[in-house]
């Protein structure tokens, strides 16, 4: 089965790592392929960030997305630049704290800026309570993969923090 | 072994012009190697473009004659990959500061362990006598016909600001002098530049009143200005004559170095 | 054994090049290739290696060559504008018959164009770039895979042709990350031992390749990019001399060109046959993936140059071939030289990656 999942926000908010982290936890550790793919600007901090991987059962031809059947949107820009478009039955996940639109597909609310802030005192975590979430709601990769994979990803220090995000995120996930 | 044992005697005649001051760098150059004792299996000469370039080629030892103005970065290479190889690069002024110039700081910035031997006639001589970066103001080549409007580099100081451990100028006429400098640019570790000013009777002495090779080199002589006396007369409050240069040791110290021998 | 790894097609590139033995890297800093020279500053060192990062492109080819010729496997990586920079300096490789590998990750041209779009416009460049005749080798990556396969194989091909070998890859596999399946050991082809006593460049095999007398064992060996004689001095009026040093400098390659030729030939009784080398082999895989269909063929390239022009007459029943290319149909010319069936060139410029539906368009429209 071939998914298509497509992160958007601003930069700086990982996203770029999310889909990174998310295919790396495929190939790695589920045993399957993955491909990752990103939109480069000029901007090395700021602008409409876009990343997206693809993971399936079988080898990856044409590694381009061209319909993503998953969207993790962080930001209200990136929405409007790479979420808007999206149909069913696709399905969203929506950082609830940073974008105020919703889509035209099924979706999923995360308030993931604010819970990383409140509960976890670091909003920089953010992506990650996304990519739990996202597990949750969708399994496109196992609970114990993505958390490997995270490890593999953070820097050193960081690892505690990081996995309650992943935490707190398959917590937010796994509300309907 | 004299130095002469370092030349490839199936190589000549040479191509060098009659009375050309080339010949006496690359003597001196290969005497102050021969005094260093250093192997020829174990020296690499490097060159760029143009006549002071076409030494490499008469040297019985491993010899790279590259593109124009490259030299220092094919020698960069040499250097790095194999630190165990002594690196000695010739040069002239167009090929090191004109087409080569940015090559030429860079390698002196990273203090890369090599001896270069820039010839310095003021002129591209293989090309029949252009102005170059060294062509003193006011001095007629086929392309400054009504003299040379740019003021020229002064390739030493370049190579001290640029931060070179070793920098020293002599002229075709101090031969003794200049195969003391070469000497101790090889053995200094990090960048040695040893300028060497020569007479160019083809392309520059002709068209700049030396009507005899002799007037070129006494000329050279006589506005030598040695480091000491330049330096008095500064003190003194001295005004330096015009057209006078220096010559001497004129930069010797132990920043760090790239690519010496462990 | 194999390890998977998920990673760039850049750092493929660099891994490859750290398993090939490659022992100096000298580049400068360029958009898509900047991370191949990043991964090799950080472990190059570790493994007693030389990275250095030179002024400029110019300086980086230079200084891979003067590597080469103190014995060391020498790498460096660029793109577009720094390509073109490096042009003098590889012909000059050309003419003295360095090893040495040059990758350039293509973005869109010319000029400043397209630093983070893919490209595949450097591929007649590639081939005839440097002034004068010469012959080169250039592999194109469709995989991340065959980014760290095809760095190992531009080594040996490198040495073993005493030519400059060019990975030519594209953004799009560059920046890509994918599954990758790590050997543990690769294959290395060293030099041809040179002969003490021989002239340095007297080439007296049928493969016309002369021994590697490589700098500092005592052969004093002179290397000019002037035209040279088998003693390697300068002899650069004789005009016979000068043909049969170029003529041969063409030939070591051109008459290889089976033996180094790497395609797949898939359905070769199809009527409809897609060629594709780099980045559009994937869309063309696709395709053919989609639509399962015997009368669609596809000649995947790896080896571009020199141009595997045999493969063209395994399709006996080819009544067209279609090339994608993103570029405006530079390969699809040189294709057009070997064939009598029309060749339909899909050419695309702007950065992105042919789509499957694009190359289904250009299937069914009629000729």
């Amino acid at each position: 089965m071939r998914h298509e999942v497509r992160f958007s926000g601003f930069g700086g908010q990982g996203i770029i790592l999310s889909a990174v982290i998310l295919g790396r936890a495929a190939v790695m550790y589920d045993n399957k392929f993955a491909a990752q793919t990103q939109v480069y600007g000029p901007e090395a901090r700021g602008g409409a960030s876009m990343s997206q991987v693809i993971i399936d059962d079988e080898e990856i031809l044409y590694p381009k997305v061209s319909d993503p059947d998953i969207y993790v949107i962080m930001s209200q820009e990136g929405f409007e630049k790479y979420g808007a478009v999206a149909r069913d039955p696709a399905v969203m996940l929506v950082d609830s704290t940073l974008v105020h639109s919703r889509p035209e597909c099924r979706y999923i609310g995360i308030p993931a800026t604010r819970e990383a802030k409140q509960t976890l005192k670091r909003d920089i975590v953010a992506n990650i309570v996304m990519l739990g979430a996202l597990v949750a709601a969708t399994h496109v990769v196992s609970e114990e993969a993505l958390k490997k994979a995270i490890l593999d990803s953070v820097p050193k220090g960081t690892e505690d923090l990081n996995i309650k995000a992943m935490q707190l995120g398959l917590q937010l996930g796994k509300q309907p | 072994m004299s130095f002469e044992d370092w030349y490839r005697q199936d190589r000549l005649p040479h191509i060098f012009c009659a009375g050309c001051g080339n010949g006496t760098v690359i003597n001196c150059t290969l005497a102050a190697v021969e005094q260093m004792g250093w192997k020829q299996e174990e020296t690499i000469f490097v060159s760029g473009i143009g006549c002071s370039s076409r030494a490499s080629g008469y040297i019985l030892a491993d010899s790279l004659h590259t593109t124009h103005g490259r030299a220092l970065a094919f020698a960069t290479g040499v250097k790095m990959a194999n630190k165990g190889l002594h690196v000695v690069v010739f040069t002239g002024d167009g090929d090191l500061a004109a087409i080569g110039g940015n090559h030429f700081i860079h390698a002196c910035r990273r203090n890369i362990d090599l001896t270069v031997v820039c010839m310095n006639n003021q002129i591209y001589g293989m090309t029949g006598g252009q102005g170059s970066p060294t062509t003193p103001l006011g001095c007629l080549s086929s392309t400054t016909p009504y003299g040379c409007a740019e003021p020229p580099f002064d390739l030493c100081e370049l190579a001290a600001a640029a931060g070179a451990n070793y920098v020293s100028r002599w002229t075709s006429y101090h031969v003794k002098e200049l195969e003391k400098a070469v000497k101790a640019g090889l053995e200094t570790p990090g960048f040695s530049f040893i300028e060497a000013l020569v007479q160019c009777p083809t392309a520059f002495g002709r068209r700049n009143k030396f009507k005899q090779v002799a007037d070129h080199v006494e000329h050279l002589r006589s506005h030598s200005l040695l480091k000491a006396k330049r330096d008095r007369m500064i003190e003194n409050g001295e005004q330096i004559p015009a057209g006078m240069f220096v010559v001497g040791e004129l930069t010797r110290r132990n920043r760090p170095a790239m690519g010496v021998k462990p | 054994m194999t390890r998977p790894e998920f990673w760039q097609g850049n750092t493929a590139c660099a891994e490859g090049a750290l398993a090939a033995g490659c022992s100096f890297f000298g580049g400068y800093p360029i958009t898509p290739s900047t991370e191949i020279a990043e991964h090799l500053a950080a472990k190059l060192p570790k493994k007693g290696g030389v990275f250095m990062q030179m002024e400029d492109e110019i300086a980086s080819m230079a200084s891979i060559i003067g590597a080469s010729w103190a014995g060391a496997r020498a790498m460096t990586a660029t793109s577009g504008p720094g390509f073109s920079l490096m042009m003098e300096n590889i012909g000059f490789a050309a003419m003295t018959e360095t090893p040495c590998v040059v990758v350039n990750v293509q973005r869109g041209g010319p000029s400043t164009g397209q630093p983070t779009m893919s490209a595949q416009g450097d591929m007649m460049q590639v081939r005839f770039g440097s002034h004068g005749d010469y012959a080169v080798i250039a592999l194109c990556p469709a995989t991340v895979q065959e980014m760290y396969e095809l760095t190992v194989k531009c080594f040996n091909l490198a040495d073993k042709y005493r030519v400059p070998v060019f990975l030519m890859a594209d953004e799009t596999i560059g920046h890509m990350r994918e599954k990758i399946l790590i050997p543990d050991t690769v294959e290395r082809v060293g030099r041809k031992p040179f002969v003490p006593g021989n002239p340095p460049f007297r080439a007296a095999d049928p493969d016309l390749i002369p021994g590697f007398p490589q700098f500092g064992t005592g052969h004093h060996v002179h290397v000019t990019g002037l035209t040279h004689d088998e003693r390697g001095y300068p002899a650069a009026t004789s005009p016979q001399l000068h043909m049969d040093l170029v003529k041969r400098l063409v030939d070591k390659i051109e008459n290889a060109r089976d033996e180094m030729a790497d395609y797949d030939v898939i359905n070769p009784d199809a009527e409809q046959v897609f060629i594709a080398y780099g980045a559009p082999v994937r869309t063309v895989q696709q395709v053919m993936h989609d639509r399962k269909d015997p009368n669609i063929g596809f000649l995947r390239i790896r080896v571009v140059w020199p141009f595997p022009e045999k493969a063209l007459a395994k399709f006996k029943n080819a009544k067209r071939f279609l090339i994608p290319e993103m570029n405006l149909g530079q390969i699809a010319r040189e294709i057009e030289r070997h064939v009598k069936v029309p060749v339909r060139s899909i050419p695309k410029l702007g950065g992105e990656l042919h789509t499957p539906a694009e190359l289904v368009r250009a299937l069914e429209a009629q000729p």
